[in-house]
């Protein structure tokens, strides 16, 4: 599938931006407002793990269609330190700064897919899917 | 380059009122919550409302601040309400799991400011 929009993630201000686009594209599937709500967030939770502990790189969007349905599928790329322990990262109430990044748990609560891969000194991928009911 | 962008805080009488407009980034929500404890300074301002009706987007950043600034505040005598989550943004925020603690909030600055002014009137009292 090809590549909707692409987001450089590179400061905070990029952070906005992939919010904004999450949500732009989100109302344009016709997803109400509580998932526009739900997806913004999420994207500014994984574009600020990336400013935070990768300092750079990427969240692409795309449409998914399957048999007859319509999603939303954001993929946040990074090649910065990779985490080591996912299950630790993956557990409530584990933020290494406060409101500064991580909030994967919560992230994942808010979408219907969450897929996480990372390698140490490699880089971290996280996938989130949001369909339309 | 950094914009230079303001979120205009408001006095009438001891209330500081600020209403956020703007798409909140990070330094942004940093030089805010710098703006608001200067002017309680200033002012003296025994209770702060802070309306978020025009925020789409609380993540745990902006949560962290808001949450930060009301505990500021406290310690400099001003009790502080939230006011305006969106019904949205209050789904979201539950979900997530991110917590608003120790804030007050309240449905509309109409609500807040009566909140505010039973909870000076409360405190005028005890000291009488």
């Amino acid at each position: 599938m090809d590549i909707e929009k692409s987001v450089l993630i590179k400061d905070e201000y990029d952070i906005v931006t992939a919010r904004s686009t999450a949500k732009q594209m989100a109302a344009e599937i016709g997803l109400g407002i509580v998932d526009q709500s739900r997806i913004a967030t999420a994207v500014s939770e994984l574009a600020r793990n990336i400013v935070v502990y990768a300092g750079k790189g990427v969240v692409n969007f795309q449409w998914l269609s399957e048999n007859d349905r319509n999603g939303l599928e954001i993929v946040a790329v990074d090649s910065g330190p990779g985490i080591a322990d996912i299950d630790w990262a993956m557990t409530d109430g584990y933020t290494s700064g406060g409101g500064l990044g991580i909030g994967l748990p919560g992230t994942k609560r808010l979408m219907d897919e969450f897929e996480i891969e990372s390698k140490v000194g490699r880089g971290t991928t996280i996938t989130i899917r949001k369909w339309k009911r | 380059m950094l914009q230079v962008e303001q979120i205009p805080i408001l006095k009438i009488d001891d209330f500081l009122i600020t209403s956020i407009q703007v798409a909140l980034h990070d330094k942004l929500a940093l030089s805010f919550q710098d703006g608001v404890l200067r002017k309680i300074e200033h002012t003296n301002a025994k209770g702060l409302i802070i309306d978020i009706t025009a925020v789409d987007v609380v993540d745990s950043f902006i949560t962290r601040i808001l949450v930060e600034t009301a505990a500021m505040a406290r310690m400099m005598g001003t009790k502080t309400v939230l006011v305006g989550l969106r019904p949205d943004v209050a789904i979201t925020l539950t979900e997530f799991g991110m917590k608003l603690k120790g804030i007050q909030t309240a449905l509309d600055l109409e609500r807040g400011l009566a909140m505010l002014r039973k909870e000076i009137e409360m405190d005028n009292e005890e000291f009488c």
